[in-house]
């Protein structure tokens, strides 16, 4: 499945009709050890732009962002209780939330995510 | 923008994989892997951090210990050799332009030490304020490096590296001897700045790399561990200890931060600053408090802090205690309140209680 990406460091990728939100590894390895994640509840909807999730680490505090209008449909308790997955597999077992989208997110390619880091 | 200075270790930390950072016009080592194992490190065994970027300033002269007197508000020339002290550098006003540790090296020579972004405030103010002394003042920041080891094991891993010096045994705490390392000058210190026992090491900065290198090989077996400024923060924070540009700044009086007893009012004569130390801070001027909360969910830097719906105060430091396993904070607060604060966490209001720093306390060695 393809992984894209956000401006804001966070990766998505669709699985069926809806999308699996994450923070991007490059995203977990500058907070540090997370310690807290905070999740939206399922049914919530929001629009482009809008924080759903708060990812704390010992020094900070990253948001996820949504980046197109839709609705939560799933969001990893695993993560909540253990929030070191995010560090340990952030593109995989620490993803964050699904979401059904109502519009069209602005995504980037692995190559055009890599070249906003540099 | 001046130029970004680098510490003579940062191969080494570029080797051993460290994040790094800019931090007081230096690039500093953020963490090398996992900050809460770093933290825990120095908690339980040991930690070795590179704080080179830390500004020395040494003071020589007949006059140089009446000349501390006049610029610092501790009683410098009070001090024994081979003993430090934690002092203030004050402003006029009162308040505080830096922290800084203090050593007496010899019978006219004390070693100044300030934190890295305010290295030109301080060595401006020592420039201004020795005029009309014996005394002279002289930057040596980037010809001294320093390396910390902090933690229980830190007495042993020291001892290891095979010092020239007399028995640390018998170095107490807040004291400095001079010893050798592989043919260069050394100066050991009982100091730091992470709750535990440890040792601050300040060498001729082309000497850091077999330092950090002898300390890595003896110290590995034994727990220690490379520590970064995050995994600093938080040991410091628990330890209850203020961070200038945090706790401490030109905004506030010592005593209103915790930091009045290194005012020595009772014991010396003028200094600058002294004035405005005596009238005091404002009745209603903010204090420096402790606060605990449960759960997982810190309040930060900069967060309000309410009693009720109104705000009384602000966050200076604040993270989930790695140590304790719960929130700790240091705020600035309106004096008068107890019990039950709580801190605006991004629209959720933390329930809070006010505490006694330090949050952590080490054990006595036996």
């Amino acid at each position: 499945m393809t992984t894209q990406y956000t401006a804001d460091h966070e990766w998505v990728r669709a699985e069926g009709d809806a999308h699996v939100l994450g923070v991007t590894e490059h995203a977990q390895q500058q907070l540090g050890d997370v310690v807290y994640v905070d999740l939206p509840e399922v049914g919530r909807t929001f629009s482009s732009g809008e924080a759903i999730g708060e990812i704390e680490s010992t020094k900070s505090v990253g948001e996820l962002f949504a980046p197109a209008d839709g609705e939560v449909v799933a969001v990893n308790d695993e993560v909540a209780g253990d929030p070191t997955l995010v560090n340990q597999d952030a593109e995989g077992a620490g993803w964050l939330v699904k979401v059904r989208f109502t519009s069209e997110p602005e995504l980037l390619d692995a190559a055009a995510y890599q070249a906003t880091l540099s | 923008m001046p130029e970004i200075l680098h510490t003579p270790l940062e191969a080494r930390h570029t080797a051993a994989g460290a994040q790094l950072t800019e931090f007081g016009g230096w690039m500093m080592p953020l963490r090398y892997g996992s900050d809460l194992a770093e933290h825990a490190a120095v908690r339980e065994r040991a930690g070795l951090f590179d704080l080179s970027h830390m500004a020395e300033l040494r003071v020589r002269g007949a006059e140089a210990g009446a000349f501390l007197d006049h610029a610092l508000a501790g009683r410098l020339s009070a001090l024994e050799l081979g003993q430090a002290r934690y002092t203030l550098l004050l402003a006029e006003s009162g308040g505080i332009l830096d922290d800084l540790i203090v050593y007496r090296l010899g019978a006219s020579e004390w070693l100044v030490v300030a934190n890295a972004g305010n290295r030109a405030v301080v060595a401006e103010a020592l420039a201004e304020r020795v005029a009309g002394f014996d005394a002279t003042v002289v930057d040596e920041t980037e010809e001294i490096a320093l390396v910390a080891v902090q933690g229980p094991a830190s007495q042993a891993i020291v001892e290891a590296i095979g010092l020239e010096s007399s028995p640390l045994d018998e170095l107490g705490y807040y004291r400095v001897l001079e010893a050798v390392f592989e043919g260069e000058d050394v100066l050991v210190a009982r100091t730091g700045y992470t709750g535990e026992d440890g040792f601050e090491l300040y060498v001729p900065a082309h000497a850091a790399s077999d330092l950090w290198d002898a300390l890595v090989r003896v110290g590995t077996p034994m727990g220690l561990q490379p520590c970064g400024l995050a995994a600093r923060d938080t040991l410091r924070l628990e330890a209850g200890m203020p961070l200038y540009g945090h706790e401490l700044s030109t905004e506030t009086l010592p005593a209103q931060v915790g930091v009045g007893r290194s005012v020595a009012l009772r014991t010396k004569g003028d200094f600058v600053g002294r004035e405005a130390v005596e009238a005091g801070p404002a009745a209603d001027a903010p204090v420096l408090v402790g606060l605990v909360a449960e759960g997982r969910r810190a309040g930060r830097a900069g967060y309000p802090v309410l009693d009720g719906d109104a705000e009384v105060g602000v966050v200076t430091s604040g993270a989930l205690s790695p140590t304790l396993g719960h929130p700790i904070a240091m705020a600035l607060v309106t004096p008068g309140h107890s019990g039950s604060l709580a801190i605006d966490v991004r629209g959720t209001r933390i329930p809070v209680t006010i505490v006694d720093l330090p949050f952590y306390r080490r054990q006595e060695r036996a």
